[in-house]
């Protein structure tokens, strides 16, 4: 096995040590490490390590749309923007509902070899929300499923959640609730706002999350569940999920790139890059949600990366397809918007980014401490380099970023995955 | 001007009087025995109408064919586009036929914004009217319509009071009026019950009330909007009657209203839901005046957007005010 | 150039002034006005069914100069109007769009009747092209005639005036300019060179006669 030293690399933002990695694991933490017989020696100059990123919300498209993104193109977007492990929805075609769909996700993330795959289970047989697919069997296949989401759709009959909430617990599993009240979100194209008014575009008003996150807080306290909020977008949802967690509910949440730094003022515009579920939504929600993250209200941020094919966002945005890139562009959304900020250091970074994702998720390999002996899921990021976001040099299989033209700060500049590297000088290894 | 025309806000005070004005010397034009001018010869408009609106397309072909452009009505059922074309393919279609100018009617809000920005094709893009966004002709034409009656057809409508009732929220009508009433000066109130108001609509340049008999008696000019019959059943109002009977302008309403106060309405109506049939064909009502208007104001925006090498220029209010 | 409202007041000069000088004075203008309309009397053998068109926007205010004129020789009341061309110009595409300037037709139409066009400077003749193409719209007077205060040559088109107030040899560099007291304070028409230096195509610069 190879042998890898990085020298010089602030340890979560901390002082500079080197870093000796040998049989995929951590050999040695410390000053002045010498490897006369490494396989490359990694200059860090001063760079950040922080443990591998974990995304707990990834749509990597396959099977069924392999036009838009694959396991093989998702997972070389992911390793370059620092992720070791990722969650694949289940919103595939055919529906990640059962133990073949998954296994297949999961066979193929390991083909890969570029970035773990951890299929996420549907709850429901379709992701229609009426009966429950089979959890057991999708967490009792080689995919090992932890997490259960219909995301795309909300679980919105009660009952149904209450069962799912209920049902995983037998195998320490976990529903991450896409929420978002069906009836008030019918044709929903946007924020409901003033935007929305003038726009004449029909709202996806606050409340249709808000309305779900208390329902659904107050299932898992009754039934004593864990319960995930996907992509957490508003103040009010905040809000709540911080009375639960008060209250000691055994609740999680994580929140978009997108959702720290855009807002719906972009849909001005009418250009489709912008259009997503849930919404963009106003200034006051952006400030609340970075709030959330960095005093821990909101555990993780997770990417929602959503690849679209051309011609799904080149067109009215009437009949646009919502989601929007994240992989490639996360860590720098999050040094800009969190780091720069004073909201989070490195080491809150590498919380948010790895340790808790990790944690809710149940993989036990990823989100550990950067110590001897542990497993070398590594990233290694420049934080004083800036670029330029140039949709077409994006790994990704599509270009729907929002972020075209936008300068970000950071740079992943190195990978590590069980002690291989998977991106060695901002490139694919 | 601006290249194209998508939403009312798109018009400065100076735009807005320049195509009022303009529309009032080719108001004269209907009366004359040669009811055409050669000024757009040569020049292509396409109606391109992805929603049927009989009396926009013909009020919109008529202005055209009346400056002599060459026009091509395009809807989009029957065609291609309900076999799947996409508007870009659409598009790069009308494009590829040299189209000088697009008018297009579309379902979709912000379509024509997309068609205007997509560089897509070069020519001009009228919006003649876009889901529930804008319809800035429209507004022009009831602007134009109001000045003529209450301001002898010129300068701007400073001070008048405006009253638009009925289903703004899902009214494009509405939102350009009020962007370019306001524009123009004028003091606009929706009326409406609060089901049927946008979400944000304190923030628009104009006052919002739930009562219509309140704001009538101060009214130089009351406009109802159509309510469309899907709404019917959406709750947005209990009963047709009932809403009819809260919201609808009849006859006892009209007469609380000043003496030189009009009645406006898009069309098509409901008659006997939103207006009492007596109100529509009352001497009050412009509603076939509207119509003939709207002929003059679409051939003052398809000849300030296309008569020249580029829009018409608008001269700025000091410059206005220093001659 | 393009002015915002119609029948908009005085232009904003492109005469550089140093090099302006007066070729006709408010006297002059005031007897060129008399002879013409002394010479449309003879020419039309009265005045009976003379209709007078001024072209805006200096065109309309010399019409209604003359028909007071005609009207004090022959004591009846001249039709008087005025007929905007701007929609009928054949450099419509060369310049942003403009605005329109007001038509007037008199109550009793053209049909039939001896319409004399009136505009300040005669120079490359597409203007009055236009207006004859104009008036075709209108309707079919007996005859057409044409009254200009300056002629200053430099014709594109066959056309000439019937009644001329001054003939003014100039060269394409120079400009002519004419100021009447309904819009401009004063009566006088100004000979000068042009205050920016490159040469402007003639057709394409109607306002600069």
């Amino acid at each position: 096995m190879s042998t890898y030293l990085i020298k010089n690399a602030k340890v979560l933002g901390g002082d500079a040590q080197d870093v000796l990695i040998s049989d995929g694991r951590i050999a040695e933490i410390g000053t002045g490490l010498a490897a006369p017989d490494a396989t490359q020696i990694i200059e860090a100059d001063g760079h950040v390590l922080l443990p591998g990123l974990v995304d707990l919300h990834t749509h990597l498209r396959e099977p069924g749309r392999e036009d838009a993104e694959t396991v093989e193109t998702g997972t070389r977007a992911a390793a370059l923007g620092g992720y070791t492990a990722v969650h694949a929805m289940a919103n595939t075609d055919p529906v990640a509902d059962t133990a073949g769909v998954v296994e297949q996700v999961w066979r193929l993330g390991q083909e890969s070899g570029r970035c773990d795959v951890h299929p996420v289970g549907a709850v429901t047989i379709g992701l229609n929300g009426e009966r429950l697919a089979e959890l057991g069997a999708m967490h009792e296949s080689a995919a090992n499923v932890k997490v259960f989401s219909d995301d795309g759709k909300c679980v919105h009959d009660a009952v149904i959640m209450r069962r799912a909430l209920e049902y995983v617990k037998a195998f320490d599993g976990v529903v991450a609730q896409h929420a978002q009240e069906p009836r008030l979100t019918e044709g929903a194209q946007m924020n409901e706002g003033t935007v929305s008014g003038i726009l004449g575009l029909r709202g996806w008003p606050a409340v249709a999350e808000e309305a779900i996150i208390a329902r659904d807080v107050l299932l898992a306290a009754h039934v004593g569940s864990r319960l995930h909020i996907c992509h957490v977008s508003t103040a009010g949802s905040v809000e709540i999920i911080r009375w639960a967690k008060s209250k000691g509910w055994d609740v999680t949440a994580e929140v978009t790139p997108h959702h720290l730094l855009l807002t719906d003022e972009l849909v001005r515009s009418y250009d489709p890059v912008y259009k997503v579920n849930p919404p963009l939504r106003t200034a006051e929600d952006v400030a609340a949600l970075r709030e959330g993250l960095a005093d821990g209200t909101i555990d993780a941020v997770a990417t929602d990366h959503a690849p679209h094919p051309t011609e799904d966002k080149d067109c009215e945005w009437a009949v646009a397809a919502m989601g929007m890139l994240g992989l490639e562009t996360a860590l720098g959304i999050v040094q800009q918007t969190m780091v720069e900020s004073g909201l989070l250091d490195w080491a809150g970074v590498a919380d948010r980014m790895s340790v808790r994702p990790a944690r809710i998720g149940r993989l036990d390999g990823h989100g550990r401490a950067i110590a001897v002996g542990e497993p070398a899921n590594l990233v290694l990021v420049d934080p004083s380099a800036r670029r330029t976001v140039e949709p077409s040099e994006l790994a990704s299989k599509s270009a729907n970023t929002p972020y075209a033209g936008l300068e970000l700060p950071g740079r992943v500049a190195a990978t590590f995955l069980r002690g291989v590297p998977t991106v060695i000088d901002g490139k694919l290894a | 001007m601006k290249r194209h025309l998508i939403s009312a806000a798109d018009l400065t005070r100076d735009d807005a009087l320049l195509v009022l004005d303009t529309a009032e010397e080719l108001a004269h034009i209907a009366e004359r025995p040669i009811k055409k001018l050669p000024t757009l010869r040569g020049r292509t408009v396409v109606n391109l109408f992805f929603e049927d609106s009989t009396r926009t397309r013909i009020s919109f072909e008529a202005a055209a064919k009346r400056l002599s452009a060459d026009v091509i009505n395009f809807s989009a059922k029957g065609s291609s586009v309900s076999k799947g074309e996409t508007l870009k393919d659409t598009a790069l279609t009308l494009q590829a036929m040299g189209a000088d100018a697009v008018v297009i009617r579309h379902g979709a809000s912000g379509a024509p914004h997309t068609l205007a920005n997509s560089g897509w094709l070069r020519g001009s893009v009228v919006n003649a009217g876009d889901g529930t966004h804008e319809h800035p002709t429209q507004a022009l034409l009831d602007a134009f319509t109001m000045r003529r009656r209450l301001n002898d057809g010129k300068g701007d409508l400073e001070g008048r009071r405006i009253t638009i009732v009925g289903d703004v929220l899902h009214s494009r009508v509405a939102r350009s009026n009020v962007l370019l009433l306001a524009t123009l000066g004028a003091e606009v109130t929706l009326v409406a019950p609060p089901t049927l108001l946008p979400i944000g609509v304190e923030t628009w340049p104009c006052q919002v009330s739930y009562d219509i008999d309140s704001t009538l008696a101060k009214s130089d000019a009351v406009m109802m909007l159509r309510v469309q019959r899907e709404r019917m059943n959406a709750s947005y109002f209990p009963t047709e009657r009932e809403y009819s009977r809260r919201y609808g302008l009849d006859e006892k309403r009209m007469a609380a209203l000043p003496e030189h106060a009009i009645v406006m309405h898009p069309g098509p109506m409901n008659r006997g839901m939103e207006i009492a049939a007596n109100v529509a064909d009352s001497p009050r009502s412009t509603i076939v005046e509207q119509v003939t208007n709207g002929v003059s104001v679409r051939m003052a925006v398809l000849y300030l957007l296309l008569g020249g090498s580029e829009p018409a220029v608008t001269t700025t209010a000091t410059e206005e005010n220093a001659k | 150039m393009t002015k915002a409202s119609p029948n908009s007041g005085s232009r904003p000069s492109d005469l550089d002034p140093a090099s302006a000088r007066a070729v006709l004075e408010a006297s002059d203008i005031d007897r060129v006005v008399t002879r013409i309309a002394h010479e449309i009397v003879e020419r039309a053998k009265g005045a009976r069914d003379v209709v007078l068109l001024g072209i805006p926007t200096r065109g309309v205010a010399l019409a209604r100069r003359l028909a007071e004129r005609l009207e004090d020789i022959e004591d009846e009341k001249v039709p008087v109007g005025a007929l905007d061309i701007t929609m009928y110009r054949d450099d419509l595409r060369l310049r942003p769009a403009r605005a329109l300037e007001r038509t007037e037709i008199p109550a009793d139409g053209i049909d039939g009747k001896l319409v004399v066009l009136v505009d300040d400077v005669l120079f490359s003749g597409r203007t009055i092209r236009a207006a004859l193409d104009a008036l075709n719209d209108i309707g079919r007077p007996r005859a057409v005639q044409l009254a200009v205060l300056v002629d200053r040559g430099h014709r594109e088109l066959p056309i000439r005036a019937d009644y001329v107030g001054k003939n003014l040899p100039t060269s394409q560099r120079e400009k002519v300019q004419v100021l009447l007291n309904e819009y401009d304070g004063r009566d006088a028409v100004l000979l000068g060179t042009r205050g920016d230096a490159a040469p402007v195509p003639p057709a394409a610069t109607p306002e600069a006669k």
